[in-house]
């Protein structure tokens, strides 16, 4: 078994909601965004989340990366508990922390500072980390700007004068400039064109096999998830219903809406009959999710039970684990 | 052979920016023929959105239709005066654009944005009007029709702004339909919702429809024919089904393998550098310095529209040399 990298237990986090007002401001509610998500990532490997919009995933990558702090649960790197570094370590602790974990964003354009040329944005990480001596930074930034495809004389140029495509590959270079063995790529080809996205998801793929790194790849496109992960979890409303191998999971869809996610997308073959499951209704608010299964308002077996208990993960072999309600598992036992 | 709605011949619409002319439609033919969805498929600045805004005589300045022809059932668009355009805009062609929270306005119940439409195209008493909507509303599946018109948009979800855009473009019962990326801002299952919706609603009103998207995988859910577009002109034209598996050019060959499918794992393809500069595109055909088979002739000359099978037609000067490969 291949050791493991990140292990997250138990992860919790909700987000008061307030009523309107200055003086008499009380809390109404609370957003139930990430509620009791446990997994593991293994070393060089790519783990896919995905999830329609409001389902936690952008949130589970920030409370890893302590950039929210959670309300209760685990994050484990390296057996070293993350949130305890955080919160009690010296700046050195976190600093060497922050140099292991990395981040992508989604948007190109938003991730960059406008006013820093290509040479300051992929230095700056020396700068604050200070673990390179100035004199081999020249070396180390054209050493970045070849790894993610770009020439040299790149590095003088500000981010406005480079397409969607090239910006994502200055914020991966950015992203590896401090020698990080897990990076989180939340959405990376959302915002590029279609012709741009196999670039950036090959070189994604390619880095992993050359750096020996382990990813987070979270997203909404289920195809490109299929595409370059080794494992998939399927979140839905702040929980994670399905988890498996990304071919098991793909092929073998157990869990309701997987099954209705995946037969969802359309394929680019008019051949190929799609049996489109459509879901009634829309995702609920996550304000006061839905008694028992978060799904069963719009699941299509509602069991009675399935309104009055919250299923548990279930390992139906293999590693594939499925929520959901036992008579309907038994089936695929 | 069925009749042709929409004809649009040699259409070229510029925009003269500071920094220059840009060419984002560069002579772009095509036809809509009756009953039928017609995809439009391309990159972002492939000239799909100005292609539909040109038919609407919608371009925004500073954009200008320089050269070319548009026939709606016979009549010459481009000949009509504003006026007589207003009549045509929303009644007979409609637009679903693809951001519905930007296309409503906030400021409006939903019920006075669809009356705007209703009362320009058409003499109705006010219960009439209402009546109509709650029809619509009916029509396009939103729950509560009675109750929802009475709302803003802001009290409405993604998925039923879109429902809601919907069921004001065909308000007038339009002949031809134009989706500009209708699903690109909706989640997966409510994109679906939204796609069996207008399939639904096309068979029922018997209209055409121009589906403008740069999803291939829409593109083979619902549409008969697609043209292919790419940096303003025309690449292929072709019966769906023969476009996936006997393609001809090589950007739809490239756009195809570059897509990762669900259905299965396999390498991408990569399209090596960027979208060309519409201000300064690439001489001859405008594909040429990112495709793999370009020959000197690509470089020099524009390639024209060739017939490989009635049907299914081809700019490319190469095209009768490649094998190139679609799906399966």
């Amino acid at each position: 078994m291949a050791e493991k990298l990140i292990e997250v237990r138990n992860l919790v986090k909700h987000f008061p909601v307030y009523s309107r007002g200055i003086l008499l401001k009380k809390q109404v509610g609370e957003v139930h965004a990430v509620d009791d998500v446990s997994f593991d990532i293994y070393k060089n490997e790519t783990l896919g989340l995905v999830g329609e919009s409001g389902c936690g995933k952008t949130t589970t990558a920030k409370l890893i990366l302590n950039l929210e702090v959670p309300d209760s649960g685990e994050i484990l790197y390296h057996g070293e508990d993350v949130t305890k570094v955080f919160m009690s370590g010296t700046t050195e602790q976190r600093l060497a922390l922050r140099r292991k974990m990395q981040l992508v964003f989604q948007n190109p354009y938003g991730s960059l500072d406008p006013r820093m040329t290509v040479y300051d944005i992929v230095s700056e990480p020396f700068r604050i980390h200070g673990h390179l001596p100035k004199s081999k930074w020249d070396d180390r930034v054209y050493e970045l700007l070849d790894m993610v495809g770009l020439e040299e004389y790149h590095a003088e140029r500000y981010p406005h004068e480079f397409s969607g495509g090239q910006r994502q590959r200055i914020c991966i270079a950015r992203a590896l400039a401090v020698e990080p063995d897990f990076i989180i790529a939340d959405e990376p080809i959302s915002s590029l064109d279609v012709s741009i996205r196999a670039q950036i998801l090959n070189l994604l793929g390619d880095l992993q096999k050359r750096v020996g790194l382990t990813y987070l790849y979270i997203s909404h496109d289920l195809s490109s998830v299929r595409q370059i992960s080794h494992r998939v979890a399927v979140m839905y409303l702040g929980k994670i219903v399905e988890f498996a191998d990304t071919d098991e999971l793909f092929d073998r869809p157990i869990h309701p809406y997987t099954q209705a996610l995946i037969s969802a997308i359309p394929i680019p073959d008019p051949k190929k009959k799609m049996n489109r499951i459509v879901l009634p209704g829309e995702v609920p608010s996550p304000i006061n999710p839905p008694k028992g299964c978060r799904f069963n308002p719009r699941c299509t077996c509602t069991e009675s039970s399935c309104r009055i208990e919250e299923p548990k993960l279930v390992d139906i072999g293999k590693g594939h684990l499925v929520a959901c309600n036992e008579t309907y598992l038994s089936k695929f036992a | 052979m069925s009749e042709n709605i929409l004809e649009v011949e040699g259409l070229k619409t510029h925009f003269y920016t500071e920094a220059g002319v840009v060419l984002a439609v560069d002579g772009v033919s095509f036809n809509v023929r009756k009953g039928e969805t017609l995809g439009l498929v391309g990159e972002s600045g492939s000239g799909k959105t100005v292609t539909a805004l040109s038919v609407l005589r919608l371009v925004p300045r500073p954009g200008r239709i320089v050269e070319g022809k548009i026939r709606f059932q016979g009549e010459d668009l481009l000949a009509k005066t504003e006026e007589e355009m207003r009549d045509i805009r929303g009644d007979k062609i409609a637009i679903i654009f693809q951001d519905p929270t930007s296309s409503l306005n906030p400021v409006y119940t939903v019920e006075s944005q669809l009356a705007d439409v209703i009362n320009t195209h058409q003499k109705s008493s006010k219960e009439g009007v209402r009546g109509k909507i709650a029809e619509l509303f009916q029509f396009v599946e939103i729950p509560e029709p009675e109750a929802r018109m009475r709302e803003y948009p802001h009290q409405f979800s993604g998925g039923m702004k879109q429902r809601v855009a919907v069921a004001r473009a065909l308000a007038c019962e339009p002949v031809l339909l134009f989706a500009d990326e209708p699903t690109t801002n909706l989640d997966v299952t409510i994109q679906a919702q939204v796609l069996d919706l207008m399939k639904d609603l096309k068979t029922k009103l018997g209209m055409s429809m121009v589906m403008i998207t740069h999803d291939m995988g829409i593109i083979a859910d619902i549409t008969s024919r697609v043209v292919v577009l790419y940096a303003g002109r025309v690449c292929e034209i072709a019966p769906t089904p023969v476009l996936y598996e006997r393609l001809r050019h090589p950007y739809t060959e490239a756009l195809l393998a570059a897509v990762p499918r669900i259905d299965k794992r396999k390498k991408l393809a990569i399209i090596p550098r960027n979208i060309p500069n519409l201000i300064s595109p690439p001489s001859g055909c405008r594909f040429h310095p990112r495709c793999p088979y370009a020959k000197d002739v690509c470089k020099e000359r524009v390639p024209e529209l060739e017939e490989v099978e009635p049907g299914h037609s081809v700019a490319c000067h190469e095209w009768r040399n490649l094998s190139l490969n679609g799906v399966g």
